[in-house]
């Protein structure tokens, strides 16, 4: 399975999840794992992703969210996770 | 699975710490090149570089974007072009750094290392051909480095090239005196060089090296300030602890990036040096680590001591994070290209003196110091002489890269831009060491044994 992880950060507001879920089942993209916070009107969202079956490259995917973050406001990110991986495990 | 704290944690080292992948450099042998025809030789150093190395900027930016990380530089080193051209016929090499320029830029990495002599313990012709094209070959390219290495404590200093080397800095320092004598940025000169280095200006591909290999330097002073401040005022045990720590998170990173370029490119992987080197950028500053560590600047008594255990802890976190280290391996302390050291220099906490003491300890030396204009060559000889024997002696890599800002003085400085920072003009002991320098011959390697 190929995993990548989304972190998505800014300012609240209505819609964030469905535009970035949308966005997602659109490129045929899994969600293995969502985590999300709101601290002082700051949303705060981390989520784990199967890429496996996209027909998208990952430069698209990662443009496409970069777009959707400049529309809504937020800072959006994709990453390989063997990066969190490389880091944080032996 | 990696859990939402981890994520983060990464990423603010990454948004708000600064750490990058400072270069992926390849290493490219240029001996099968060798040709009598210098036009020969050029075309085929040419199409060997623009061959190997075509994919290198595109490789380096597809990680930086499915990783998510800056891998700031793409660069290329090259066998040292007085062993790789010396069958050439011909009285100057700078053809063949124009040559390498052009490469540079057909494959646009912003800059390729390897116009270098060895010449620790002599001078083969073409060693001297090569040096001598050094002014002009920096003052007529833009991305070309040069690097000459005059001592090894195997050998000992050959102090003839010490000598000669005064004067080429001196010299290409008047050729770009239109330019901020921007071409002394570019030449090092070595003691005990190494042949895996991917920093610049000191990169070069050993003749011991494989056809090609893909070296890493990672970098995060940020993150290592960053981790400090968690732990202030606390011992050194911590201190040292986290220190490690912070060096082992940075250098798994670099190491993952390493691999994944080498199977892209389809070339072995080489090193990840480990040194820490800052930019001109806030947060990027090996100068701050000294300040979150409690010293007022750097320069204040202690820094030598604060320099030691942070260059060994970050040798000791990134050992265990890579499988080959390599390269310079330590802590950068560029004057020019780390503000916290500029201003330290400015406010004159920060003297030559203290720099000299501070190389005893750390990678890589006196490096990206602004003098006056009207330094003698046998002064700068003698600068290279000193920063030489400590490496000689204490069996490191010492580099010298001084800038004789023709023209200017102590109070002045000096703008390069970019990575390159500035500087502000430091003052040089005015004694002279003319008599000591015109010797000439070759000072014999040290005593290996009886160590106190």
């Amino acid at each position: 399975m190929k995993k990548a992880v989304i972190t998505v950060l800014g300012n609240d507001k209505v819609g964030i999840i469905a535009k970035v879920c949308t966005f997602l089942s659109e490129g045929n993209i899994n969600i293995l794992d969502i985590s999300q916070t709101i601290v002082g009107g700051y949303f705060d969202m981390v989520m784990v992703v199967d890429i496996t079956n996209t027909d998208k490259n990952f430069d698209e995917i990662a443009d496409g969210l970069d777009a959707l973050g400049e529309e809504m406001g937020l800072k959006i990110k994709v990453q390989h996770t063997e990066i969190f991986d490389a880091v944080h495990r032996i | 699975m990696i859990t939402r704290n981890e994520i983060l944690e990464t990423n603010q080292m990454i948004d708000d710490a600064n750490l990058d992948v400072r270069t992926i450099t390849m290493g490219i042998s240029l001996l099968d090149c060798a040709d009598a025809d210098i036009d020969k030789f050029n075309e085929k150093i040419y199409n060997k570089i623009t061959t190997y190395a075509k994919d290198l900027v595109k490789v380096g930016d597809e990680l930086a974007k499915e990783y998510g990380i800056p891998v700031v530089n793409k660069r290329i080193s090259v066998t040292p072009i007085a062993i790789a051209a010396a069958g050439c016929k011909t009285d100057s090499y700078v053809s063949i750094a124009q040559t390498l320029d052009r490469a540079a830029k057909a494959v646009g990495v912003n800059f390729i290392g390897g116009f270098s002599a060895l010449v620790q313990k002599g001078y083969t012709e073409s060693d001297r051909k090569l040096i001598a094209s050094i002014p002009e070959a920096l003052a007529v390219t833009d991305f070309v480095c040069s690097s000459v290495n005059i001592g090894t404590s195997r050998n000992g200093l050959n102090m003839d090239a010490v000598k000669e080397m005064g004067e080429i800095i001196h010299k290409a320092a008047e050729l770009t005196k239109d330019r901020e004598c921007i071409g002394c940025a570019k030449l090092v000169v070595f003691c005990n060089a190494v042949e895996d280095n991917p920093f610049m200006a000191g990169a070069f591909h050993g003749v011991g090296e494989a056809d090609c290999a893909i070296n890493v330097g990672v970098s995060g002073p940020g993150v290592v300030k960053k981790a400090l401040e968690q732990v202030r005022g606390e011992d050194f045990e911590t201190l040292c602890e986290t220190v490690k720590r912070t060096a082992f998170k940075i250098t798994r990173v670099g190491q993952m990036i390493a691999r994944e370029a080498s199977k892209r490119l389809n070339v072995p992987f080489g090193i990840i040096d480990l040194s820490l080197a800052p930019t001109p950028a806030v947060g990027d500053s090996i100068a701050e680590i000294f300040q979150e560590m409690g010293l007022e600047e750097p320069g204040a008594p202690g820094t030598t001591a604060a320099l030691a255990l942070l260059n060994d802890n970050v040798k000791k976190g990134g050992v265990m994070a890579s499988s080959y280290v390599g390269g310079l391996s330590g802590a950068f302390i560029p004057v020019s290209e780390d503000h916290g050291m500029i201003e330290a220099a400015e406010k004159g906490a920060l003297t030559l003196e203290k720099l000299e003491a501070m190389t005893c300890v750390c990678s890589v030396g006196l490096d990206m110091i602004a003098v006056p204009g009207d330094t003698s060559p046998a002064t700068l000889a003698g600068i290279i002489a000193d920063e030489a024997a400590i490496g000689m002696v204490n069996n490191k890599t010492t580099a010298v890269r001084l800038i004789p800002v023709i023209g200017r003085g102590v109070g002045e400085s000096v703008e390069f831009g970019g990575l390159l920072g500035y500087a502000p003009i430091m003052a040089v002991n005015k004694y002279s060491c003319e008599k000591f320098i015109a010797r000439g011959g070759r000072i014999p390697a040290p005593i290996h044994s009886f160590k106190n």
